[in-house]
């Protein structure tokens, strides 16, 4: 699968685009503030309905515009589609398939497989355990629509028991029968919720490690580790021992929500121990992980986004990266960057097509392969 | 919004009133206030007095609680239907929208809602408490638990069944599936799961 051409209006800063891209690399290339970037975000945004930057739709209007456009025709099994995304100010967001607009944006999600690399990646390691169970419910959940579902509806019982707990504090009562509904659902769907979790993990996990070897050159061991409460102790038993507390704090301290994934370097969390560079390597790692995960579940080569993937990074772990996807295992690829250097390394490695876009101040423009 | 001056302090309250039912803005309520001026007097007064008539004079059935005009509801009363089987709804609406489709020949048993603490809606201000009276007075075979599919509607189903589980009636629930004249390929993933899971077998399917 992969995107034809591109076209775009007012977005961002971004006034008028019209590109045609290789179906295998593409370069962007411009200094800071050019928005290179943006045309990532772009991008993305016809894979998801939403900006990987931004989460406020009417923030990605051009400054003193009305609206913007986003269109892409894309070759998808062997088939032309078009996907058109048009929003303006103060109105719905429009989101298109051929011309037809769509019922509902989760539609979409997942027509279009799509991984992206970006220095924003740094929360999942540095951020709070939110950031974590929202990759990894991410992860299952772009397959597994019964796993999605299972999600809303715990997440939906978690906070009508906060809610009650909060209303026994607040008119001074208590009704032991109203809370074990509400735990017996909790524990229904959370049991099953923790089951994929394991296995997801299991499964992540050796590709993860194969990846980050290729990268470091096979000198560090990683480990990605699940902690729950359920591995303990029986969740409905959770629950019930954490009555009492629940009340008084009145929320519940138990269950899923409260889910983590360690990610170690050697025997140490890289959270704390990690280096700037060796983080990067492990989520360049977890990233390509998930590409392999969704390549083998979608049974289509996901688009690749490198968003500045070559900062902080020493010598040789580039070139392991630069030597990693010019392999025919991934399919489209797009590369930011500040210079030509990186990027003329990929693209003497690379036999397939590339192109090279030019960006500055808001415009952008294709550059042959001499020109320099 | 709120600012815009009315010639007539009479036509503001009216305005007011109207903005007050659910679905209806100012703009709207101005609308049909000045529709109604346009009217008889007469005509207006028949519409005024079916509103309070209905607030003051309409009970709710004393067997299943729903809407009735007397003590026991056109349902409860009629003779032929069978008083050992109570469907469990949400509402009045719900009454009806079985009732349309004549399958149904048991008694009703209104909730008049859903247990949902973000909506301040506990067990106790449901009509719970008299769906265990009748089940207890010995008469009923069969509960059919009628309560949308919602996590609310689950919850709800679940507190019944732990009230009703140890009295000698079956507890039973609407099927769960695809629907009749659907097409296979846009039936949503988690009904085509569990039509599949909970398949029927083909001839007791063609009585239907």
């Amino acid at each position: 699968m992969h995107l034809e051409s591109l076209s775009l209006l007012n977005f961002k800063n971004l006034e008028e685009v019209d590109l045609q891209f290789s179906p295998d690399l593409n370069c962007f290339i411009g200094n800071n503030g050019a928005g290179k970037t943006n045309l990532m975000d772009a991008i993305y945004y016809l894979s998801f309905c939403k900006s990987f930057l931004n989460p406020v739709d009417g923030l990605n209007v051009r400054h003193e515009e009305e609206f913007f456009v986003i269109q892409g025709k894309y070759q998808r099994l062997g088939q032309d589609e078009s996907i058109y995304c048009g929003l303006k100010r103060g109105q719905k967001k429009h989101f298109k398939r051929n011309k037809k607009e769509y019922q509902k944006l989760a539609e979409h999600i997942g027509l279009l497989p799509l991984i992206i690399i970006t220095p924003s990646d740094i929360d999942l390691i540095m951020g709070g355990s939110e950031e974590r169970r929202r990759f990894l419910d991410g992860l299952i959940s772009q397959y597994d629509q019964i796993y999605l579902d299972h999600l809303l509806r715990y997440n939906r019982a978690l906070l009508q028991r906060n809610k009650l707990l909060k209303q026994f504090a607040s008119e001074r009562s208590y009704n032991e029968d109203s809370l074990d509904v509400w735990d017996e659902q909790l524990v229904h769907y959370g049991n099953l919720i923790h089951l994929k979790r394991v296995e997801y993990i299991d499964r992540l996990q050796p590709v993860f490690q194969q990846y980050y070897e290729l990268i470091s050159c096979g000198n560090e061991r990683i480990g990605m580790e699940h902690q729950s409460q359920l591995y303990e102790t029986d969740f409905a038993l959770l629950l019930r021992e954490n009555r009492h507390k629940d009340r008084v704090v009145q929320y519940t301290t138990v269950g899923i929500h409260k889910d983590d994934i360690l990610f170690n370097l050697g025997d140490y969390p890289i959270k704390k121990l990690g280096s700037q560079g060796q983080k990067k390597t492990y989520l360049v790692a977890l990233k390509l992980a998930q590409f392999d995960f969704i390549k083998a579940m979608s049974g289509m080569t996901p688009i690749l986004l490198l968003d500045d993937i070559f900062d902080k990074l020493d010598k040789s772990r580039v070139e392991q990266i630069v030597k990693l996807v010019a392999d025919d295992h991934f399919g489209q690829i797009f590369i930011t960057d500040t210079n030509r250097e990186h990027l003329d390394q990929i693209i003497r490695q690379v036999a397939a097509d590339s192109k090279i876009f030019r960006v500055s101040q808001g415009t952008v423009r294709e550059q042959n392969h001499e020109e320099k | 919004m709120m600012t815009e001056k009315f010639p007539s302090r009479l036509l503001e309250n009216a305005v007011n009133e109207f903005a007050k039912l659910p679905g209806i803005g100012r703009k709207t309520a101005l609308r049909l206030v000045l529709h109604l001026l346009k009217q008889d007097v007469a005509d207006v007064e028949i519409f005024g007095h079916s509103i309070i008539q209905a607030r003051t004079e309409i009970k709710h059935c004393k067997i299943c609680h729903n809407i009735s005009d007397g003590d026991i509801c056109n349902i409860c009363s009629q003779p032929d239907r069978l008083p050992e089987i109570i469907c469990v709804v949400e509402n009045i609406r719900d009454v009806m929208a079985i009732e349309n489709t004549r399958q149904f020949t048991g008694l009703y048993h209104v909730l008049g809602g859903i247990i949902s603490p973000m909506d301040g809606v506990g067990p106790a201000d449901l009509e719970i408490n008299s769906l265990i009276e009748r089940v207890r007075s010995g008469n009923v075979a069969e509960v059919i638990l009628a309560l949308s599919t919602t996590m609310e509607g689950d919850t709800t189903n679940f507190f019944l069944y732990k009230k009703l589980k140890d009295f000698n009636v079956r507890i039973s629930t609407l099927a769960r599936g695809v629907s009749v004249g659907d097409e296979l390929e846009y039936a949503d993933e988690l009904t085509l799961g569990r039509s599949i899971k909970n398949r029927l077998d083909f001839e007791s399917s063609l009585s239907q």
